[in-house]
């Protein structure tokens, strides 16, 4: 489920290279996402009490203003909303620029991440995707998207 | 002092030279710019009793007071939101002067953001991820490559650019007429250097299919300050006063500097459309009232996004409104008449309200004839100044 930073297979006889990708910053109310996703899960934010997904997270929810919330398993699924390629300069981290898009996921909310397995030019706005996991520094793991498997 | 309503006014606009290279500590660029500002106005320096800045400026306040010999300070603040902040200065001097606690209030923004470190570069050490600096933009775009404003401004202005068919070409026409109004002003770092639409797009890419280089804003050395008092004592001072008829800020539900990708549309700009009903609605005012506006330009799309937003043309249609050539000088409503954050420089938006204020005076280099009224914008913050 995961892949080097850098799309382009290597050479099958070469060792995987350390991904260069910066690590996430975490913080308290973020943690339940970092740690799954250092998992391979990707999960969201949901009021305990209403239901209402919320993200960024955050401790309260703005319906109903409870503090309970629970952590639940996302689909994975989305349609790109917007997307660009960061030229330079080249961001921290890449070797290559990464298409970087704006994710509309099924459960109603967006995220940034990056997109791969399909060529910039072929990007289209509604194009249906589905999650998979890119190592970082450190150790951790960060949800990206690709062109979802028909 | 008692606390009764009076109307603000500002009276006196200051400037250090603009460079990329100052040679000076940012506390000096702000020390110079206020007493600029302060015998601009004709008010001495030991009589501020208020001051303003953005969170992310680093000179101190009474590392400020110290070099100006302020006696007596009643007031102090500061304001999140990087370059959101710019207007929103005004409106806070002018609400310390309208409710009658503060009598003279600096505002200054003074920055070594060339020389000293690259505004334009990957914020990977610059900035903490500290309560106003703009947190979405470092926890959840650093690790996927969106590293830089130009980054996370194109995010948002793809979609607008998908919804309206605006190209690149379109903006770089924003661009051509700043860099056009800058190069006859003596003051900007691009005097004297007009380019054209062909420049524009040999400019490389920054941010594909957003941002080319000539998009971009500078990254310049310098400070501004301003000085905001009562509109009687202004009348009173050295210069012709500025009238500060309204401001106002909006942040609406889900808005964030910058990294804005969370409210339901983003081809439009919530906040600007928020300021915009806000400050028409405290002013009694509309778009036909102002003879040119100063907007804050970071990145070209905000130009074309704010002038839809304050209602000078419909949605979508900024990039007519500005290939038709309104925002030029001798148009309908020039725009960013002294080169703009592009042309000018980058003084995080302050120079421009500067601008509005020599327009109003009518002691700009590139004098628009006969302002009564100017918008001022930074987004989530607009002014309308006005002859005192
Ligand atoms: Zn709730």
């Amino acid at each position: 489920m995961t892949v080097p930073n850098d799309p382009t297979p290597a050479p099958a006889s070469a060792a995987p290279p350390k991904p260069t990708r910066l690590a996430p910053i975490v913080t308290l109310d973020a943690k339940f996402f970092w740690e799954a996703a250092d998992k391979g899960e990707f999960v969201g934010e949901r009021c305990a009490d209403c239901g209402e997904f919320r993200f960024p997270p955050r401790p309260m929810c703005p319906r109903c203003h409870s503090v309970r919330r629970e952590v639940v398993k996302l689909s994975g699924h989305g349609k790109v909303y917007s997307w660009i390629l960061p030229r330079h300069p080249m961001p921290f981290g890449f070797k290559e620029s990464p298409i970087v898009a704006v994710i509309e996921l099924e459960e109603g909310y967006r995220l940034v991440s990056n997109l791969y397995e399909v060529p910039f030019e072929q990007v289209r706005a509604g194009m249906p995707v589905e999650v998979f996991f890119a190592p970082t520094m450190g150790n951790h793991q960060v949800p990206v998207f690709r062109p979802r498997a028909k | 002092m008692a606390r009764t309503f009076r109307e603000a006014a500002i009276a006196g606009v200051g400037a250090t030279e603009f460079s990329k290279e100052s040679g000076r500590s940012e506390l000096q660029l702000a020390a110079e710019c206020s007493k600029a500002a302060l015998d601009d106005a004709g008010i001495h320096p030991s009589e501020v009793d208020g001051m303003i800045t953005f969170t992310i400026d680093n000179s101190d306040e009474i590392g400020l007071c110290r070099c100006l010999g302020v006696k007596d300070l009643a007031y102090t603040g500061r304001i999140p939101g990087g370059g959101a902040a710019a207007v929103a200065t005004i409106y806070h001097a002018m609400a310390l002067v309208n409710a009658g606690v503060c009598n003279t209030v600096l505002i200054w923004r003074a920055m070594n953001e060339r020389s000293q470190y690259r505004f334009g570069q990957p914020h990977t050490q610059a900035i903490g991820p500290q309560a106003g600096n703009g947190t979405g933009s470092l926890l959840w775009c650093m690790p996927f490559g969106a590293q830089t404003p130009a980054t996370w401004e194109s995010l948002a202005a793809q979609r607008y650019m998908q919804q309206y068919g605006v190209t690149n070409l379109d903006l770089g026409r924003v661009s051509v007429v700043q860099r056009k109004h800058a190069a006859t002003n003596p003051a900007a770092w691009f005097y004297g250097k007009p380019i054209t639409l062909e420049d524009h797009q040999n400019s490389k890419w920054i941010v594909e299919p957003v941002l080319r280089l000539l998009d971009c804003c500078q990254e310049s050395d310098g400070g501004v300050a301003i000085v905001v008092t009562s509109l009687d004592r202004a009348r009173d001072l050295k210069q012709k006063p500025v009238h500060i008829v309204g401001a106002c800020q909006s942040i609406p539900y889900n808005v964030e500097v910058i990294s804005n990708y969370y409210h339901a549309d983003l081809a439009l700009m919530p906040e600007a459309e928020g300021t915009a009903r806000r400050l028409y609605a405290q002013t009694g005012m509309k778009p036909s009232d102002m003879q040119m506006a100063m907007i804050y330009d970071a990145f070209t799309p905000q130009v074309l996004k704010q002038l839809e937003a304050f209602g000078f043309c419909g949605r979508g249609e900024a990039k007519d409104f500005v290939k038709d050539g309104h925002i030029e000088l001798g148009g309908s409503l020039p725009v960013n008449t002294n080169g703009g954050l592009i042309g000018e420089a980058y003084i995080h938006g302050v120079n421009n309200i500067a601008e509005a204020v020599r327009q109003v005076r009518g002691t700009a280099v590139n004098q628009v004839p006969n302002v009564q009224h100017v918008l001022v914008s930074s987004g989530m913050a607009g002014a309308i100044l006005a002859q005192g």
